[in-house]
């Protein structure tokens, strides 16, 4: 048996609200929260970074692992704001883990779903039999440019998923990965905010590429949407996993666990992966759940997890990722502290 | 001036369409056209497009215009006057054959918008606008609307109601039309609450923003009696007028008075008045500008466009149905093609051809208003079946 053996979620605890945002910038407020299905989104602190989430989560999933770190053979950090360009994020966490020196690792980027091919390449190591146990890591604080549509979304998380053939908690049953050559949303080096192209991240790129994945992930199974206890999409707003969702056969109530969206925002590299988070923390024995991440670019990664008796005694280990979401040390910014903290103003010296 | 007849039409289904690329677009009508028709060549090809260099970068649709549609050598003419770009094709497509020079010319529209976003839309469409003494002051289109909707709802109290029951009437209509891009019904409701853009102009009240295309194939009469099979619809007036390009040099802002004078010269040449009419596709590229024109074509007093709105007159199953294709609101508003489309339906109810349930019983003298910018040009052609 191959899955999940440990897991864990980071989410910081600052705060800006819809309306915060479209005050400043002259836009309707409800429209936006009503079209987006969102009410605010997660803002990192000066003092974190892709590096620093990823440790957090990856702390937590060893404590549901309850593995011995150093066992660690590869180490996948998937971001799309990676601190360097030429250094990986994932030197760092391995060493704060104490996973080093025996170990592989790599960066990953393909927009939104770098934190899910992690996940497939740990997956597939241990499969392999090349490694004990692998982490793949999805961690982002991305940015919106001042005003567009997304920066009310672009938000800040991490999850981590520690794959190995032993004390599995969610068995991996399927994977599928489907992928074209779509340039929706992109941005190119040294340019500091993305670029996208409008409406047409929608329905030819977002839409066509999760009902790809999904569609022939479900026939590979052999399974209906009404076998799965859960499903989760990658979510850049709230609307879009619901309407895919539903496009697939799956209802409201499979999908709401794991719909953080709305209270999250996108956490892009994160943004299924959280989702996935806080449906094993309810998970229970037998349980199937359906998750299709989804990048820009564009592509898919599929999987099918089944719960294993054992979760029930790891889920309480850590923090459950809706306690971090709905936390009451969450702190609302006022749109000057969050520049600030997102280092949109221009210092000097800049 | 010969006698011209209509005797092919064509248009795709209007929306986003991602996949297809202008020469697609423009191709798909014109080969559909030229089926319906039931011939494979033309002597000539007008194309109305507003703004194909600004929208894909691609000019000289002369040349792709009847090379993708496989007709080179024939000769292809873009003509362009912004929104009525398709109207002006039409009256020069209508010349080319009344003047003896061709007997059948093909006459296409098109538009592809969604290769740039919306702000890329809104600057292109505002090139119809006076650039130095309206863009460069901040204006776009919807404000340049909301101008006269402020100025038409204080000189006559038209209310947002009656505004708003345009969209609610031509969803209706647009929602039995399969090539329509917008097929659900809206209620006033949600007209006035939907997004503001300027006020008093909501999204609903707003004509959007689509890929399209649509064509026609225009003949002598003579030559046309010989090829059809199908009822000949002739066009038995055309009228043509423009007015300032800045609103704010009109003599009265809220009353259109290039498509009174355009209507005028069709209707005289027509040999017809305004009652004669049995229905009409008008140019309704915000709720305003319906009531506008109907009330500069003389289907309702000045003032009163709107009541006339709300008393159903232009109702599908009212005296003087208008847009029964859904108009810009529900059917699209691919710029260039609209003027184009606008003569599809007036053919294709003239020849009892529309989809049963949107079939006017009254349909034998059809009259298509088309309208560039803030009303700075207008063109109008009135069609009878034979």
């Amino acid at each position: 048996m191959i899955g999940i053996v440990g897991y864990g979620a980071y989410i910081p605890r600052n705060r800006i609200k819809v309306e915060e945002i479209a005050k400043v910038w002259g836009a309707d407020a409800p429209s936006y929260k009503r079209g987006l299905m969102l009410q605010e989104k997660s803002v990192p602190s000066p003092d974190q970074d892709t590096i620093t989430m990823a440790v957090e989560a990856t702390k937590n999933a060893i404590k549901r692992a309850g593995i011995n770190p150093a066992e660690i053979g590869a180490v996948y950090v998937g971001s799309e704001s990676h601190p360097y360009a030429v250094k990986p994020s994932g030197t760092t966490l391995a060493e704060a883990i104490g996973a080093t020196p025996d170990c592989h690792c790599a960066d990953l980027e393909f927009a939104c779903k770098a934190g899910s091919e992690g996940m497939f390449i740990a997956m597939g190591l241990v499969k392999a039999g090349e490694i004990k146990y692998g982490l793949g890591v999805g961690a982002d604080t991305s940015q919106g440019a001042p005003g567009d549509a997304l920066e009310y979304s672009a938000s800040a998380g991490a999850a981590a998923f520690i794959f190995g053939k032993e004390n599995v908690i969610a068995e991996c049953l399927f994977t599928h990965s489907w992928m074209t050559d779509t340039p929706d949303f992109w941005r190119r080096e040294h340019q500091f905010y993305p670029s996208h192209g409008g409406r047409f991240t929608g329905e030819p790129a977002y839409f066509r590429t999760i009902m790809g994945c999904g569609t022939a992930l479900l026939k590979k199974s052999g399974m209906k949407p009404s076998d799965f206890a859960y499903a989760v999409f990658h979510q850049p707003n709230g609307k879009f996993p619901m309407t895919a969702g539903k496009q697939l056969g799956f209802t409201e109530d499979q999908m709401k666990q794991g719909w953080l969206c709305p209270t999250l925002g996108n956490t892009y590299s994160g943004a299924s992966p959280i989702g996935l988070t806080a449906i094993l923390d309810i998970a229970r024995p037998g349980d199937k759940i359906f998750m299709v991440s989804y990048g820009s670019g564009a592509g898919s990664d599929g999987f099918i997890f089944q719960a294993t008796e054992r979760i029930k005694q790891v889920q309480d280990k850590a923090v459950h990722t809706r306690a971090m979401l709905d936390s009451k040390s969450k702190k609302y910014l006022d749109y000057g502290t969050y520049t600030k903290y997102r280092g949109k103003i221009k210092l000097r010296g800049e | 001036m010969r006698d011209v007849a209509v005797i092919g039409v064509g248009m795709n289904k209007w929306g986003e369409i991602w996949e297809a690329a202008i020469r697609d677009l423009l191709a798909e009508s014109v080969l559909l056209a030229l089926d319906d028709a039931g011939i494979d060549s033309v002597e000539a090809m007008y194309i109305g497009c507003m703004s194909s260099g600004l929208f894909t970068h691609q000019e000289h649709l002369g040349s792709m215009g009847p090379d993708y549609a496989g007709i080179c050598p024939t000769p292809g003419t873009r003509v362009e006057s912004a929104c009525a770009s398709g109207g002006a094709a039409i009256r020069a497509g209508y010349m080319h054959v009344a003047s003896g020079l061709a007997d059948i010319v093909m006459v296409a529209g098109v538009e592809k918008m969604t290769d740039v976003d919306g702000g890329g839309a809104t600057f292109a469409l505002a090139t119809a606008a006076d650039q130095e003494y309206e863009v460069y002051n901040g204006v776009t289109f919807p404000g340049l609307y909301a101008m006269m909707a402020n100025h038409h709802m204080n000189k006559y109290g038209t209310t947002r109601d009656q505004m708003a029951q345009v969209a609610v009437k031509n969803h209706l209509n647009g929602s039995k039309n399969p090539l329509a891009q917008f097929r659900m019904k809206v209620t006033l409701d949600q007209v006035k609450n939907s997004v503001m853009v300027s006020d008093p102009l909501t999204l609903l009240d707003c004509s959007p923003i689509t890929d399209g295309s649509a064509a026609v194939v225009l003949c002598s009469m003579d030559k046309a009696k010989e090829l059809s099979k199908k009822r000949l619809v002739k066009i038995i007036g055309s009228g043509h007028a423009s007015d300032t390009i800045q609103l704010s040099q009109r003599e009265d802002i809220s009353y259109l008075k290039s498509t009174e004078l355009a209507a005028k010269q069709a209707l005289k040449m027509a040999g017809r008045k305004i009652a004669d009419i049995d229905f009409a596709e008008v140019h309704d590229c915000f709720t305003i500008a319906e009531i506008m024109v109907i009330e500069a074509l003389g289907i309702a007093e000045v003032g009163k466009g709107g009541k006339a709105t709300t008393d159903g007159i232009t109702a599908f199953d009212g005296k003087f149905p208008v847009n029964t294709s859904g108009g810009l609101k529900s059917k699209g508003h691919p710029v260039g093609a609209t003027g184009v489309a606008q003569i599809v339906e007036l053919t294709r109810q003239i020849r009892g051809d529309v989809e049963k349930d949107r079939q006017l019983k009254k349909a034998n003298i059809g009259l298509a208003q088309n309208m560039g910018g803030s009303g700075g040009s207008s063109v109008v052609h009135i069609l009878e079946g034979m």
